[in-house]
Protein backbone atom coordinates (compact mmCIF):
# COMPACT_ATOMS: atom_id res chain seq x y z
CA UNK A 1 0.00 0.00 0.00
CA UNK A 2 3.10 2.19 0.72
CA UNK A 3 3.43 2.66 -3.25
CA UNK A 4 -0.10 3.54 -3.07
CA UNK A 5 0.49 6.11 -0.94
CA UNK A 6 3.45 7.62 -3.03
CA UNK A 7 2.09 7.78 -6.49
CA UNK A 8 -0.84 10.07 -4.88
CA UNK A 9 1.71 12.18 -3.60
CA UNK A 10 3.91 12.17 -6.36
CA UNK A 11 0.60 13.27 -8.61
CA UNK A 12 -0.48 16.08 -5.80
CA UNK A 13 2.27 17.24 -5.04
CA UNK A 14 6.16 16.26 -6.36
CA UNK A 15 5.15 16.09 -9.85
CA UNK A 16 2.01 17.99 -9.89
CA UNK A 17 0.54 17.98 -13.67
CA UNK A 18 -0.29 21.69 -13.71
CA UNK A 19 1.89 23.35 -11.00
CA UNK A 20 5.10 21.83 -11.46
CA UNK A 21 4.80 20.01 -15.06
CA UNK A 22 2.49 23.01 -16.97
CA UNK A 23 0.50 19.55 -18.61
CA UNK A 24 -2.60 20.28 -20.05
CA UNK A 25 -2.85 23.56 -20.31
CA UNK A 26 -5.98 24.10 -22.86
CA UNK A 27 -8.82 22.99 -19.98
CA UNK A 28 -6.69 24.84 -17.17
CA UNK A 29 -7.13 27.96 -18.92
CA UNK A 30 -10.73 27.51 -20.73
CA UNK A 31 -12.79 26.18 -17.77
CA UNK A 32 -11.44 27.88 -14.60
CA UNK A 33 -14.25 31.06 -15.02
CA UNK A 34 -15.02 29.82 -11.44
CA UNK A 35 -13.93 27.65 -8.62
CA UNK A 36 -16.84 25.08 -9.29
CA UNK A 37 -15.75 24.54 -12.93
CA UNK A 38 -12.41 23.77 -12.15
CA UNK A 39 -13.37 21.33 -9.45
CA UNK A 40 -16.05 19.73 -12.02
CA UNK A 41 -13.55 19.19 -14.94
CA UNK A 42 -10.80 18.28 -12.58
CA UNK A 43 -12.92 15.64 -11.20
CA UNK A 44 -14.05 14.53 -14.39
CA UNK A 45 -10.55 14.05 -15.76
CA UNK A 46 -9.43 12.51 -12.94
CA UNK A 47 -12.10 9.53 -13.49
CA UNK A 48 -10.99 9.10 -17.26
CA UNK A 49 -7.31 9.32 -16.05
CA UNK A 50 -7.60 6.73 -13.58
CA UNK A 51 -9.68 4.42 -15.11
CA UNK A 52 -7.76 4.69 -18.39
CA UNK A 53 -4.42 4.08 -16.42
CA UNK A 54 -6.19 1.10 -15.15
CA UNK A 55 -6.86 -0.19 -18.56
CA UNK A 56 -3.75 0.11 -20.23
CA UNK A 57 -1.79 -1.03 -17.44
CA UNK A 58 -3.92 -3.90 -17.67
CA UNK A 59 -3.49 -4.70 -21.24
CA UNK A 60 0.06 -3.41 -21.42
CA UNK A 61 1.45 -6.86 -22.42
CA UNK A 62 -1.47 -7.35 -24.93
CA UNK A 63 -1.10 -4.03 -27.03
CA UNK A 64 1.77 -4.13 -29.61
CA UNK A 65 4.22 -1.50 -29.42
CA UNK A 66 4.00 -0.24 -33.00
CA UNK A 67 0.15 0.73 -32.25
CA UNK A 68 0.18 1.79 -29.13
CA UNK A 69 -0.48 5.44 -29.38
CA UNK A 70 -3.78 4.48 -31.65
CA UNK A 71 -4.55 1.85 -28.80
CA UNK A 72 -4.57 4.69 -25.94
CA UNK A 73 -6.52 6.67 -27.54
CA UNK A 74 -9.15 4.63 -28.20
CA UNK A 75 -9.41 3.66 -24.55
CA UNK A 76 -9.03 7.01 -23.70
CA UNK A 77 -11.86 8.41 -26.09
CA UNK A 78 -14.16 5.36 -24.38
CA UNK A 79 -13.69 6.37 -21.58
CA UNK A 80 -14.59 9.69 -22.23
CA UNK A 81 -17.33 9.18 -24.04
CA UNK A 82 -18.66 6.98 -20.73
CA UNK A 83 -18.16 9.91 -18.57
CA UNK A 84 -19.75 12.67 -21.11
CA UNK A 85 -23.42 10.14 -21.60
CA UNK A 86 -23.23 9.90 -17.36
CA UNK A 87 -23.19 13.45 -16.60
CA UNK A 88 -25.35 14.43 -19.18
CA UNK A 89 -27.72 11.88 -17.32
CA UNK A 90 -26.74 12.87 -14.17
CA UNK A 91 -24.63 16.40 -14.05
CA UNK A 92 -26.28 18.57 -17.27
CA UNK A 93 -25.61 22.04 -15.35
CA UNK A 94 -21.71 21.32 -14.96
CA UNK A 95 -22.16 19.28 -18.42
CA UNK A 96 -23.37 22.60 -20.32
CA UNK A 97 -20.56 24.74 -18.38
CA UNK A 98 -17.87 22.79 -19.52
CA UNK A 99 -19.29 22.07 -22.83
CA UNK A 100 -16.94 20.67 -25.68
CA UNK A 101 -14.58 20.70 -23.37
CA UNK A 102 -15.22 17.30 -22.00
CA UNK A 103 -15.12 15.63 -25.26
CA UNK A 104 -11.61 16.99 -25.37
CA UNK A 105 -10.05 15.25 -22.56
CA UNK A 106 -9.50 12.87 -25.10
CA UNK A 107 -6.31 15.12 -26.86
CA UNK A 108 -5.13 16.16 -22.86
CA UNK A 109 -1.85 15.58 -22.63
CA UNK A 110 -1.72 14.48 -19.07
CA UNK A 111 -3.81 11.66 -19.79
CA UNK A 112 -1.90 10.24 -22.85
CA UNK A 113 2.07 11.54 -20.72
CA UNK A 114 0.68 9.40 -18.10
CA UNK A 115 -0.56 6.77 -20.38
CA UNK A 116 2.93 6.64 -22.19
CA UNK A 117 5.55 7.23 -19.35
CA UNK A 118 3.84 5.20 -16.63
CA UNK A 119 0.78 3.34 -17.02
CA UNK A 120 2.43 1.16 -20.11
CA UNK A 121 5.31 -0.22 -17.98
CA UNK A 122 4.21 -0.52 -14.83
CA UNK A 123 1.24 -2.69 -12.70
CA UNK A 124 -2.50 -2.19 -12.72
CA UNK A 125 -2.69 -0.90 -8.94
CA UNK A 126 -0.20 1.33 -9.18
CA UNK A 127 -1.06 3.10 -12.07
CA UNK A 128 -4.64 3.56 -10.96
CA UNK A 129 -3.10 5.21 -8.14
CA UNK A 130 -0.91 7.00 -10.69
CA UNK A 131 -3.87 7.92 -12.37
CA UNK A 132 -6.10 8.74 -8.52
CA UNK A 133 -2.57 11.09 -7.89
CA UNK A 134 -2.47 12.94 -11.07
CA UNK A 135 -6.39 13.21 -11.14
CA UNK A 136 -6.41 14.95 -7.72
CA UNK A 137 -3.10 17.09 -8.44
CA UNK A 138 -5.07 18.44 -11.37
CA UNK A 139 -8.35 19.40 -9.40
CA UNK A 140 -6.78 21.05 -6.61
CA UNK A 141 -4.91 23.21 -9.46
CA UNK A 142 -7.96 24.13 -11.24
CA UNK A 143 -9.90 24.60 -8.10
CA UNK A 144 -7.48 26.84 -7.05
CA UNK A 145 -7.14 28.97 -10.58
CA UNK A 146 -10.74 28.82 -10.79
CA UNK A 147 -10.98 30.58 -6.91
CA UNK A 148 -8.17 32.78 -7.81
CA UNK A 149 -10.05 33.87 -10.78
CA UNK A 150 -13.26 33.69 -9.05
CA UNK A 151 -12.46 36.12 -6.19
CA UNK A 152 -10.64 38.91 -8.66
CA UNK A 153 -13.38 38.53 -10.89
CA UNK A 154 -16.52 38.28 -8.96
CA UNK A 155 -15.71 38.75 -6.03
CA UNK A 156 -17.01 35.39 -4.87
CA UNK A 157 -15.90 31.37 -4.25
CA UNK A 158 -18.09 28.34 -5.35
CA UNK A 159 -20.96 31.99 -5.53
CA UNK A 160 -20.81 32.65 -1.85
CA UNK A 161 -19.61 36.00 -1.39
CA UNK A 162 -15.96 36.65 -0.03
CA UNK A 163 -15.22 40.32 -1.25
CA UNK A 164 -17.18 43.80 0.83
CA UNK A 165 -19.92 44.93 -1.25
CA UNK A 166 -17.64 47.99 -1.90
CA UNK A 167 -15.32 45.57 -4.12
CA UNK A 168 -15.99 46.34 -7.92
CA UNK A 169 -15.03 43.29 -9.82
CA UNK A 170 -12.25 43.32 -12.08
CA UNK A 171 -14.18 41.61 -14.71
CA UNK A 172 -11.66 40.95 -17.19
CA UNK A 173 -9.97 37.93 -14.84
CA UNK A 174 -13.14 35.83 -15.60
CA UNK A 175 -12.81 36.55 -19.31
CA UNK A 176 -10.73 35.02 -21.62
CA UNK A 177 -7.81 37.68 -21.32
CA UNK A 178 -7.58 36.86 -17.23
CA UNK A 179 -6.56 33.40 -18.01
CA UNK A 180 -3.74 34.58 -20.10
CA UNK A 181 -2.92 36.97 -17.01
CA UNK A 182 -3.24 34.14 -14.46
CA UNK A 183 -1.32 31.72 -16.07
CA UNK A 184 1.51 34.50 -17.10
CA UNK A 185 1.69 35.12 -13.20
CA UNK A 186 2.15 31.31 -12.60
CA UNK A 187 4.52 30.34 -15.15
CA UNK A 188 6.55 33.87 -14.10
CA UNK A 189 6.16 32.08 -10.10
CA UNK A 190 7.56 28.70 -11.46
CA UNK A 191 10.23 30.50 -13.31
CA UNK A 192 11.35 32.35 -10.26
CA UNK A 193 11.38 29.35 -8.01
CA UNK A 194 13.21 27.26 -10.50
CA UNK A 195 16.08 29.57 -11.25
CA UNK A 196 16.43 29.86 -7.03
CA UNK A 197 16.40 26.34 -6.99
CA UNK A 198 19.31 25.97 -9.48
CA UNK A 199 21.32 28.57 -7.92
CA UNK A 200 20.82 26.52 -4.56
CA UNK A 201 22.20 23.37 -6.24
CA UNK A 202 18.76 21.74 -6.26
CA UNK A 203 17.13 19.41 -8.98
CA UNK A 204 15.02 22.06 -10.59
CA UNK A 205 14.78 19.99 -14.47
CA UNK A 206 11.19 18.51 -13.73
CA UNK A 207 9.99 22.39 -13.06
CA UNK A 208 7.50 23.37 -15.96
CA UNK A 209 9.03 20.12 -18.52
CA UNK A 210 5.48 19.98 -20.03
CA UNK A 211 3.53 21.00 -22.67
CA UNK A 212 3.22 24.63 -22.34
CA UNK A 213 7.21 24.72 -22.74
CA UNK A 214 8.14 22.56 -25.19
CA UNK A 215 5.43 19.71 -25.11
CA UNK A 216 8.29 17.14 -24.84
CA UNK A 217 6.27 15.08 -22.28
CA UNK A 218 3.69 14.61 -24.33
CA UNK A 219 5.52 11.86 -26.36
CA UNK A 220 4.69 11.70 -30.05
CA UNK A 221 0.67 11.92 -29.49
CA UNK A 222 -1.73 14.88 -27.77
CA UNK A 223 0.81 17.13 -28.16
CA UNK A 224 2.81 15.63 -31.01
CA UNK A 225 6.19 15.42 -32.20
CA UNK A 226 9.39 16.27 -29.93
CA UNK A 227 8.52 19.09 -30.01
CA UNK A 228 7.96 21.80 -32.80
CA UNK A 229 9.70 24.95 -32.08
CA UNK A 230 13.23 23.58 -32.16
CA UNK A 231 12.51 21.39 -34.60
CA UNK A 232 10.54 22.90 -37.33
CA UNK A 233 12.77 26.75 -37.01
CA UNK A 234 15.54 23.65 -37.61
CA UNK A 235 14.29 22.46 -40.96
CA UNK A 236 13.47 25.96 -41.69
CA UNK A 237 16.77 27.06 -41.13
CA UNK A 238 18.36 24.10 -43.19
CA UNK A 239 16.03 24.97 -45.81
CA UNK A 240 17.23 28.49 -46.19
CA UNK A 241 20.47 27.56 -46.11
CA UNK A 242 20.24 25.47 -49.08
CA UNK B 1 -29.36 25.43 -47.47
CA UNK B 2 -28.14 28.30 -45.84
CA UNK B 3 -28.14 31.59 -47.01
CA UNK B 4 -24.86 33.82 -47.99
CA UNK B 5 -25.66 36.25 -45.36
CA UNK B 6 -25.54 33.33 -42.59
CA UNK B 7 -21.97 31.81 -43.80
CA UNK B 8 -20.37 35.18 -43.92
CA UNK B 9 -21.36 36.13 -40.33
CA UNK B 10 -20.21 32.84 -39.46
CA UNK B 11 -16.87 33.47 -40.94
CA UNK B 12 -16.54 36.57 -39.01
CA UNK B 13 -17.61 35.15 -35.70
CA UNK B 14 -15.84 32.10 -35.99
CA UNK B 15 -12.30 34.10 -37.06
CA UNK B 16 -12.49 37.35 -35.04
CA UNK B 17 -14.92 37.47 -32.76
CA UNK B 18 -14.55 34.02 -30.88
CA UNK B 19 -10.89 33.44 -31.63
CA UNK B 20 -10.23 29.92 -31.25
CA UNK B 21 -6.62 30.23 -29.46
CA UNK B 22 -7.40 33.82 -27.84
CA UNK B 23 -11.01 33.61 -26.57
CA UNK B 24 -11.39 29.27 -26.89
CA UNK B 25 -7.57 28.17 -26.00
CA UNK B 26 -7.87 25.44 -28.41
CA UNK B 27 -4.51 25.03 -30.11
CA UNK B 28 -2.63 26.56 -27.71
CA UNK B 29 0.33 24.37 -27.61
CA UNK B 30 1.29 25.48 -31.44
CA UNK B 31 0.28 29.05 -30.83
CA UNK B 32 2.98 29.48 -28.15
CA UNK B 33 5.54 26.69 -29.42
CA UNK B 34 5.56 28.20 -33.12
CA UNK B 35 5.53 31.50 -32.66
CA UNK B 36 9.09 32.61 -32.61
CA UNK B 37 9.57 33.82 -36.19
CA UNK B 38 6.70 35.00 -38.44
CA UNK B 39 8.00 32.69 -41.19
CA UNK B 40 7.01 29.64 -39.69
CA UNK B 41 4.17 31.15 -37.66
CA UNK B 42 2.53 31.58 -40.89
CA UNK B 43 3.62 27.98 -42.38
CA UNK B 44 1.88 26.53 -39.27
CA UNK B 45 -0.74 28.50 -39.76
CA UNK B 46 -1.39 27.64 -43.68
CA UNK B 47 -0.97 23.74 -42.97
CA UNK B 48 -3.85 24.58 -39.90
CA UNK B 49 -6.12 25.97 -42.31
CA UNK B 50 -6.01 23.24 -44.88
CA UNK B 51 -5.95 20.13 -42.34
CA UNK B 52 -9.09 21.71 -40.11
CA UNK B 53 -11.29 22.88 -43.16
CA UNK B 54 -10.39 19.55 -44.88
CA UNK B 55 -10.91 17.68 -41.68
CA UNK B 56 -14.15 19.43 -40.98
CA UNK B 57 -15.91 18.52 -44.41
CA UNK B 58 -14.88 14.94 -44.04
CA UNK B 59 -16.27 14.45 -40.00
CA UNK B 60 -18.96 16.61 -41.17
CA UNK B 61 -20.09 13.80 -44.16
CA UNK B 62 -19.00 10.90 -41.60
CA UNK B 63 -21.12 12.76 -39.39
CA UNK B 64 -23.90 12.89 -41.63
CA UNK B 65 -23.78 9.81 -43.69
CA UNK B 66 -22.77 6.91 -41.28
CA UNK B 67 -23.08 8.43 -37.60
CA UNK B 68 -25.97 9.35 -37.76
CA UNK B 69 -27.56 6.43 -40.05
CA UNK B 70 -26.52 3.97 -38.11
CA UNK B 71 -27.63 6.15 -34.92
CA UNK B 72 -24.26 6.02 -33.33
CA UNK B 73 -23.77 9.28 -32.88
CA UNK B 74 -22.50 8.75 -29.38
CA UNK B 75 -19.75 7.37 -31.00
CA UNK B 76 -18.65 11.01 -32.43
CA UNK B 77 -15.43 11.85 -30.23
CA UNK B 78 -13.44 8.09 -30.71
CA UNK B 79 -14.77 8.38 -34.47
CA UNK B 80 -13.59 11.67 -34.92
CA UNK B 81 -10.32 11.66 -33.39
CA UNK B 82 -9.46 8.22 -35.75
CA UNK B 83 -10.44 9.93 -38.96
CA UNK B 84 -8.45 13.05 -38.49
CA UNK B 85 -5.49 11.35 -37.76
CA UNK B 86 -6.10 9.03 -40.35
CA UNK B 87 -6.55 12.13 -42.54
CA UNK B 88 -3.36 13.88 -41.87
CA UNK B 89 -1.50 10.89 -42.58
CA UNK B 90 -3.06 10.06 -45.78
CA UNK B 91 -2.71 13.89 -46.60
CA UNK B 92 1.25 13.73 -45.48
CA UNK B 93 1.34 10.78 -48.02
CA UNK B 94 -0.95 11.79 -50.71
CA UNK B 95 1.24 15.40 -50.95
CA UNK B 96 4.75 14.01 -50.87
CA UNK B 97 3.73 11.72 -54.18
CA UNK B 98 1.44 13.80 -56.01
CA UNK B 99 2.20 17.75 -55.32
CA UNK B 100 5.87 17.99 -54.40
CA UNK B 101 5.85 21.52 -53.92
CA UNK B 102 3.06 21.79 -51.81
CA UNK B 103 4.70 18.92 -49.45
CA UNK B 104 7.31 21.25 -49.34
CA UNK B 105 6.27 24.12 -47.89
CA UNK B 106 3.78 22.73 -45.67
CA UNK B 107 5.18 19.00 -45.06
CA UNK B 108 7.29 20.13 -41.87
CA UNK B 109 3.83 20.87 -40.04
CA UNK B 110 1.52 18.39 -41.01
CA UNK B 111 2.67 15.53 -38.61
CA UNK B 112 2.58 18.17 -35.86
CA UNK B 113 -1.36 18.69 -36.25
CA UNK B 114 -2.56 14.98 -36.20
CA UNK B 115 -4.01 15.55 -32.96
CA UNK B 116 -4.22 19.63 -32.29
CA UNK B 117 -6.88 20.08 -30.06
CA UNK B 118 -8.17 22.75 -32.14
CA UNK B 119 -9.01 20.51 -35.80
CA UNK B 120 -11.17 18.07 -32.65
CA UNK B 121 -12.34 21.07 -31.55
CA UNK B 122 -14.11 22.61 -34.38
CA UNK B 123 -15.75 18.86 -35.57
CA UNK B 124 -17.15 18.88 -32.06
CA UNK B 125 -18.25 22.32 -32.18
CA UNK B 126 -19.78 21.72 -35.81
CA UNK B 127 -21.98 19.14 -34.16
CA UNK B 128 -22.82 20.52 -30.91
CA UNK B 129 -23.89 23.60 -32.98
CA UNK B 130 -25.92 21.66 -35.35
CA UNK B 131 -24.19 22.79 -38.59
CA UNK B 132 -24.93 21.59 -41.60
CA UNK B 133 -21.61 20.41 -43.89
CA UNK B 134 -21.44 23.65 -45.65
CA UNK B 135 -21.78 25.65 -42.77
CA UNK B 136 -19.06 23.31 -40.97
CA UNK B 137 -16.84 23.80 -43.47
CA UNK B 138 -16.63 27.15 -43.57
CA UNK B 139 -16.54 27.72 -39.54
CA UNK B 140 -13.62 25.40 -40.09
CA UNK B 141 -12.41 27.61 -42.55
CA UNK B 142 -12.85 30.43 -40.31
CA UNK B 143 -11.28 28.93 -36.87
CA UNK B 144 -8.47 27.76 -38.58
CA UNK B 145 -8.34 31.77 -40.34
CA UNK B 146 -8.42 33.04 -37.09
CA UNK B 147 -5.95 30.93 -35.60
CA UNK B 148 -3.73 31.71 -38.52
CA UNK B 149 -4.15 35.34 -38.07
CA UNK B 150 -3.63 35.40 -34.01
CA UNK B 151 0.03 33.64 -34.31
CA UNK B 152 1.60 35.41 -37.18
CA UNK B 153 0.24 38.70 -35.22
CA UNK B 154 1.88 37.33 -32.11
CA UNK B 155 5.01 35.95 -34.14
CA UNK B 156 5.37 39.78 -35.22
CA UNK B 157 5.33 41.03 -31.72
CA UNK B 158 7.50 38.40 -30.12
CA UNK B 159 10.39 39.25 -33.13
CA UNK B 160 9.82 42.86 -31.85
CA UNK B 161 10.53 41.84 -28.19
CA UNK B 162 13.35 39.42 -28.68
CA UNK B 163 15.93 41.87 -27.50
CA UNK B 164 14.70 43.63 -24.91
CA UNK B 165 15.49 43.72 -21.26
CA UNK B 166 12.81 41.61 -19.10
CA UNK B 167 12.80 41.01 -15.83
CA UNK B 168 14.79 37.50 -15.20
CA UNK B 169 11.34 35.55 -13.98
CA UNK B 170 9.27 37.26 -17.28
CA UNK B 171 11.65 35.71 -19.83
CA UNK B 172 9.86 33.62 -21.84
CA UNK B 173 6.66 31.48 -21.53
CA UNK B 174 5.20 34.38 -19.01
CA UNK B 175 5.82 37.29 -21.71
CA UNK B 176 4.24 35.52 -24.46
CA UNK B 177 1.21 34.62 -22.24
CA UNK B 178 1.48 38.41 -20.88
CA UNK B 179 1.63 39.23 -25.10
CA UNK B 180 -1.36 36.76 -25.72
CA UNK B 181 -3.28 38.22 -22.95
CA UNK B 182 -2.98 42.10 -24.50
CA UNK B 183 -4.29 40.19 -27.91
CA UNK B 184 -7.18 38.70 -26.11
CA UNK B 185 -8.34 42.52 -24.51
CA UNK B 186 -8.16 43.76 -28.51
CA UNK B 187 -9.58 40.93 -30.07
CA UNK B 188 -12.56 41.40 -27.33
CA UNK B 189 -12.92 44.37 -29.26
CA UNK B 190 -14.60 42.55 -32.44
CA UNK B 191 -17.47 41.38 -29.57
CA UNK B 192 -19.39 44.71 -31.07
CA UNK B 193 -18.81 43.88 -34.81
CA UNK B 194 -22.17 41.23 -34.63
Amino acid sequence: MNKAAERLYNGLIQENPTFVLMLGMCPTLAVTTSAMNGLGMGLTTMVVLALSNLMISSLRKVIPDRVRIPAFIVIIASFVTAVQLLLEAYLPSLNDALGVYIPLIVVNCIILGRAESYAYSNPPIPSLFDGIGMGLGFTMALTLIGMFREILGAGTIFDFRIMPEAYTPIGIFVMAPGAFFVLAALTATQNHIKAARERAGKDASRIGSGCAQDCMTCGDSACTKRFYDEHTDRQEDVKEEK
Amino acid sequence: MESAKELLLLLIGSSLVSNVVLSQFLGLCPFLGVSRKVKTAAGMGTAVIFVITLASAVAGVIYKYVLQKLGIEYLQTIVFILVIAALVQFVEMFLRKSIPSLYEALGVYLPLITTNCAVLGVALTNVQKEYGIVAGIVNGFATALGFTIAIVILAGLREKMEYNEVPEAFRGMPLVLLTAGLMAIAFNGFSGLL
